[in-house]
């Protein structure tokens, strides 16, 4: 009884005004509001990409090839003589679904990984260190080349379990260092004392209060997983067609850049203003809850 | 002292194994069998096969294959190209260029990103400020082959500054472009540790008993608050080398700077698996070793490090 009271009551109101406050900040609404209308056209496609007349990406006539802008076509035609705003709008769902896939896959490893090292100490923290080292022994973007290459069907899940393969480890070593801090605090011993289980100590005291600064990064995360989606779709062991993405576009869109720079333009500022938002989210919510850093 | 060395070391040698295990489980041990792989559609007879196997040491446990190939890295040998090049030849052709391209990059990074964040600092809080942090995340979010195209466009052809492509103008002046597009990604990192270093730096007693002595503003901020607040940033810059090494596998292949990256790009155009994991595997092995290097070195300039 008691214990639900101290559960529930205390901690949750303070929590929720917590974010309540964060919430209200402008730098955290605007780049939450471009990513929620960014979310809806991943989800939506269709109905975002029909909104000029002309919604079939793969609606092509050759004769318009790399032609600019014209009523109905506001972003103009592709090098295929595609309508490039159908195409931006059905890329998005496969660059956001790569940024949050490769994020979510490496939170979860490290977040189970991170945990036991930090909590468990002995040799399963040396064994997760080491194998995290390992990991981070790789640059990004030449790790990902090096197994991609050997991938033979490049979709969005395999490209998003590549990449997860070399980011879970930066988390996993946060999760880590923030989880040992309070698994040394008070409350966490007098949980502990108490006779609490190692889980029940885990999911309810210590991950709650430890996973604050590892969102903060995975959010940031996000951005920097597309960005390298696209780098390595350009390179061309990323994403391959048929599939609709913005780094399959700006690829294909150098050849001709010269000649047709909305090729180019158009696919980079959605992409630039993701991962602007996302980036700007992580930055504000990092300020929001450290506030000794807001100088 | 001995000790960081020791320890570094250790690890090192944890992280090589590894590194190179893995990278041989992923790309040589899991996919198909590579014998079919080189028959194509052909048909091939089954004692062909035997033959190649026996060949490629393909029968041998994963492990002994592992160790073949970790001997083969340690002569040098990180394979052949299609043409019958071994790849590790023409990467000590190629080095001197990425070297060459990544030290100028570091250089932009340094001076730009030190001087943005100083002036940040400075003037804290104000349009200055701002103009900086959002300038240079700005920056970090378009990728940086689009920069790359971009600047070829804007400099090389339409304005005829800087050349197009290729190392014949020489260093600097066929490289300024390119390096400034690698060095474009550290600066929003760079100038921000920079920022708060210096901000925390102000505050300090030193600076007050300075100020306190009648050293001009100029001189406190430009002799004393510089120097302390530099190590951060500068500590980024010894672990940003992994990113310039990616970078320089974009950067070089738009500009055409027949270096490492270069390399590497045309192998991955040219679907050239091997070439592809032998160059990949040597950058990685630098990167392994630079940066302990690097490490070693900051423990030997700042005490508080070795201590820790």
């Amino acid at each position: 009884m008691t214990e639900a009271l101290f559960d529930t009551t205390a901690p949750a109101r303070s929590g929720r005004g917590m974010w309540v406050r964060i919430l209200r900040r402008p730098s955290v609404i605007v780049p939450l509001a471009a990513l929620g209308l960014l979310l809806l056209i991943a989800l939506l496609p269709a109905f975002f990409a029909g909104l000029f007349g002309n919604g079939d990406p793969r609606v092509c006539d050759l004769s318009r090839s790399i032609d600019g802008p014209e009523p109905g076509h506001p972003f103009g035609f592709d090098v295929q003589g595609c309508d490039v705003y159908a195409n931006v709008i059905y890329g998005t769902q496969s660059s956001i679904a790569v940024g949050v896939l490769t994020t979510v896959l490496s939170l979860l490893v490290a977040v189970v990984l991170g945990t036991i090292a930090g909590t468990r100490g002995g040799w399963a923290d040396s064994v997760i260190s080491r194998l995290t080292d390992i990991f981070l022994g790789f640059p990004f973007l030449l790790g990902a080349i090096v197994v991609l290459n050997s991938v033979s069907e490049r979709t969005v899940f395999s490209v998003s379990l590549v990449l997860a393969l070399f980011s879970w480890p930066l988390l996993a070593r946060l999760v880590r260092s923030s989880v040992r801090g309070i698994t040394g605090s008070e409350y966490v011993l007098a949980a502990r004392t108490m006779g609490l289980s190692w889980w029940r100590v885990v999911t309810r005291y210590i991950l709650p209060n430890a996973l604050a600064p590892v969102i903060v990064v995975a959010t940031i995360m996000i951005g920097s997983v597309i960005v390298s989606e696209s780098t390595l779709t350009y390179l061309g062991i990323g994403l391959e067609s048929p599939a609709i993405s913005w780094g399959l576009q700006l690829a294909s869109a150098q050849s001709k850049f010269q000649l047709a720079p909305h090729l180019l333009l158009f696919p980079s500022i959605f992409l630039a203003v993701t991962v602007l938002s996302v980036i700007v989210l992580g930055d504000s919510l990092r300020a929001a809850l450290d506030p000794r850093r807001n100088t | 002292m001995a000790k960081v060395i020791g320890g570094r070391v250790l690890e090192l040698v944890i992280v090589f194994f590894g590194v190179t295990f893995v990278i041989y489980a992923m790309v040589f041990a899991l996919p198909g069998d590579p014998i079919r792989a080189l028959a194509g559609e052909r048909p091939i007879a089954e004692s062909t096969i035997a033959t190649l196997r026996a060949a490629y040491h393909l029968d041998d446990p994963l492990l002994v294959q592992y160790f073949r190939y970790l001997g083969g890295l340690f002569t040098g040998d990180f394979g052949t190209d299609f043409s019958g090049r071994p790849v590790g030849a023409q990467i000590l052709r190629a080095w001197p260029v990425t070297l060459v391209l990544a030290l100028s990059a570091w250089a932009i990074e340094i001076v730009v990103g030190l001087g943005l964040g100083l002036v940040a600092a400075l003037k804290r809080n104000t349009w200055i400020d701002r103009t900086i942090l959002v300038t240079t995340i700005l920056a970090t979010a378009i990728p940086v082959f689009v920069v790359g195209v971009s600047a070829q466009l804007l400099f090389g052809v339409r304005w005829g500054i800087l050349p197009v492509a290729g190392d014949k103008a020489g260093w600097p002046v066929a490289f300024i472009l390119p390096a400034a597009v690698i060095a474009l990604y550290g600066l929003a990192v760079v100038s921000r540790l920079m920022r708060s270093s210096v901000i925390d730096n102000l505050g300090m007693d030193y600076v007050r008993t300075a100020r306190a002595k009648g050293l001009s503003r100029r001189r406190v901020v430009g002799v004393h608050v510089l120097r302390n607040s530099a190590i951060p940033a500068v500590t980024f810059l010894a672990t940003d080398l992994g990113y310039l090494l990616g970078g320089a596998v974009v950067v070089e292949g738009i500009f055409n700077l027949p270096g490492i990256g270069n390399l590497l790009f045309g192998a991955i155009r040219s679907h050239e698996g091997p070439t592809v994991v032998g160059i990949s595997t040597a950058l990685i092995l630098v990167f392994l070793v630079t940066s302990v290097l690097v490490d070693l070195l900051h423990a030997a300039l700042d005490p508080r490090i070795r201590h820790d």
